[in-house]
């Protein structure tokens, strides 16, 4: 915080999401589109991940949910849960080919993928090349809609109704390919008041007999809904970000090599619990893991179409994935270790009580910004107010601090 | 005449603590990260010097684990208080290990650690005394 404005180290964010999350006044919220920005497009497609099921009650069926969702002005809304069907029985066949290192890694949280290119460059050849399943699922509504109404690439916009703001950059940057087939995304914490008062104007049980949606991609938001989507023998999901750092350092040492998968998500339950959302995350696992119980045991794909559509390519990310370190404290290394030996000199004058005061997130991370320059000692109020009570003559432990540090 | 360190840091290390197992690898990562050594390098450090750590928990009662940075290179050395290595051509050799059940249990003891040591090294060095203790010394170059 800086000035009462929160200023965000660009090259050390990894997109979690956590700031927005940790900030109770609201003073973070992402950049998401707005409804406006779609009025350029002549048809409007909703894409909809099962995390938006699981923000309503659970008799609220996902197709009454889909309804609403182009009741409040969506042309069309579509179900991602389907294509994640699909995308599983890519990762099995891709499994089933693979003769490299192990464990290979679902590619599908971007904070984790950004995690790994800055902290574990040497785990990037272990993300699985597939593409995610909203892309899979942009892609195929967009071929369709140009089919159905003649309409050109340009004039249907796609719009993911994102359960984080991981997804949000992800689309906006991809990192493999050249653009995202989705052309924005709106915060599902945006459209849920919107959607609630448009649900509650519908009757619930009279849109369709059968449930369209269905199939075991409706778990997938789920911490571990991969995991149990896959004929894989052997595999692990990890949820939050320090236990992911854990199994990555695992992994790093070369110690899960008997482990074919593993589902690694920021968030600890998943995308059920992303900073997007206002379910909560234990409720929206609950809603979502009884729509699985119902509606999740019929396929809603064709095996052996899926298997021919995967010799065809029709799911593989082309491309490489470049590390991207964080910035080291100084580009040459006798001058990074006597920045570090003055950073720890700092921190050890500090209260060290992180009470956050200063604008930075901990002490450490103050001493780091003072260091660095960018911040001074007298940020600190708890090192100036003791320095206010110092008799006047008396040595300042400020002054020195200040000329020690800072030269 | 080795060069002037421009960063030294010890560890202690625990036997039998599989709590803290690990910690003194998982800050030297951090430290090496921090000063901007590049990825590649850092995780071969970082293999090694958990590799000679867990070698220190599993079977001595305790050790120091020193970091040295100096302009040419970066050093990693362990001293333990512990059983010591009779045969080191033999313990340097792949599978070869003398875990007990209860450590292969824990999915320790495959006899790959002083081997994967040595792989990860630019240069290794290794002195034991029976009933003393071991000492290691891991080189990386800068």
């Amino acid at each position: 915080m800086r000035q009462g404005k929160a200023e965000i180290l660009e090259d050390r964010c990894i997109d979690c999401g956590e700031c927005a999350r940790a900030c109770r006044h609201n003073a973070i919220i992402p950049q998401t589109s707005s409804f406006t920005d779609f009025s350029k497009f002549r048809h409007t497609v909703a894409l909809i991940s099962p995390v938006l099921y699981g923000q309503f009650r659970k008799d609220t069926l996902p197709s009454t949910i889909l309804a609403g969702v182009r009741k409040i002005g969506f042309d069309d809304a579509c179900d991602v849960a389907c294509a994640s069907e699909a995308v599983s029985a890519a990762i099995d066949e891709y499994l089933a080919s693979y003769r490299g290192p192990l464990p290979l890694l679902s590619p599908f949280c971007p904070t984790i993928v950004r995690l790994i290119q800055a902290r574990y460059p040497s785990l990037i050849d272990l993300l699985i090349p597939i593409d995610s399943p909203m892309e899979i699922a942009a892609r195929d509504v967009r071929n369709k809609k140009m089919k159905e109404l003649g309409l050109r690439r340009d004039e249907i916009g796609i719009i993911y109704l994102t359960p984080c703001p991981a997804k949000m950059v992800a689309i906006k940057y991809p990192l493999r390919k050249r653009a995202s087939h989705i052309d924005g995304a709106i915060a599902i914490s945006d459209i849920y008041r919107p959607l609630l008062s448009a649900l509650s104007d519908m009757n619930n049980t009279g849109h369709e007999i059968e449930e369209s949606v269905r199939g075991m991609g409706l778990g997938w938001p789920v911490l571990g809904g991969q995991v149990s989507s896959l004929r894989a023998e052997s595999s692990l999901a990890v949820g939050g970000l320090g236990d992911v750092e854990r199994i990555l350092d695992e992994i790093e040492r070369g110690r899960l090599g008997d482990i074919q998968f593993v589902e690694c998500q920021a968030c600890a339950q998943g995308c059920c619990g992303g900073s997007l959302t206002v379910g909560g995350p234990y409720v929206t696992r609950g809603t979502i893991l009884s729509l699985v119980a119902r509606f999740g045991k019929a396929p809603c794909q064709d095996r052996a179409k899926i298997r021919e559509l995967y010799q065809k390519r029709y799911f593989s990310l082309p491309g490489k994935i470049s590390s991207r370190p964080f910035a080291p404290l100084d580009k040459d290394i006798a001058k990074a270790i006597e920045k570090r030996k003055r950073i720890q000199e700092a921190h050890e004058g500090l209260p060290q009580i992180n009470c956050g005061a200063c604008g930075a997130p901990t002490c450490l991370s103050f001493a780091e910004d003072v260091v660095l320059g960018r911040a001074q000692f007298e940020d600190c109020v708890v090192l100036t107010a003791k320095q206010a009570r110092t008799p006047v003559g008396a040595s300042s432990g400020l002054a020195s601090k200040r000329e020690v540090l800072t030269q | 005449m080795p060069s002037e360190p421009l960063f030294c840091q010890r560890f202690k290390i625990h036997g039998r603590d599989f709590v803290d197992a690990g910690k003194a690898s998982i800050t030297i990562k951090g430290i090496l990260r921090e000063i901007g050594i590049d990825p590649a390098l850092i995780r071969r450090a970082a293999i090694a010097s958990y590799e000679a750590e867990m070698n220190v928990v599993l079977y001595a009662c305790k050790g120091v684990m020193e970091l040295r940075v100096t302009p040419k290179d970066i050093r990693v050395t362990v001293e333990d208080e512990g059983p010591g290595i009779p045969d080191i051509e033999l313990a340097m050799q792949e599978g070869y290990s003398t875990a007990s059940d209860e450590i292969r249990e824990m999915g320790f003891g495959a006899g790959m650690g002083l081997s994967n040591i040595k792989k990860n090294a630019d240069a290794f060095s290794i002195h034991s005394v029976v009933g003393k203790g071991t000492a290691l010394e891991i080189t990386f170059r800068l």
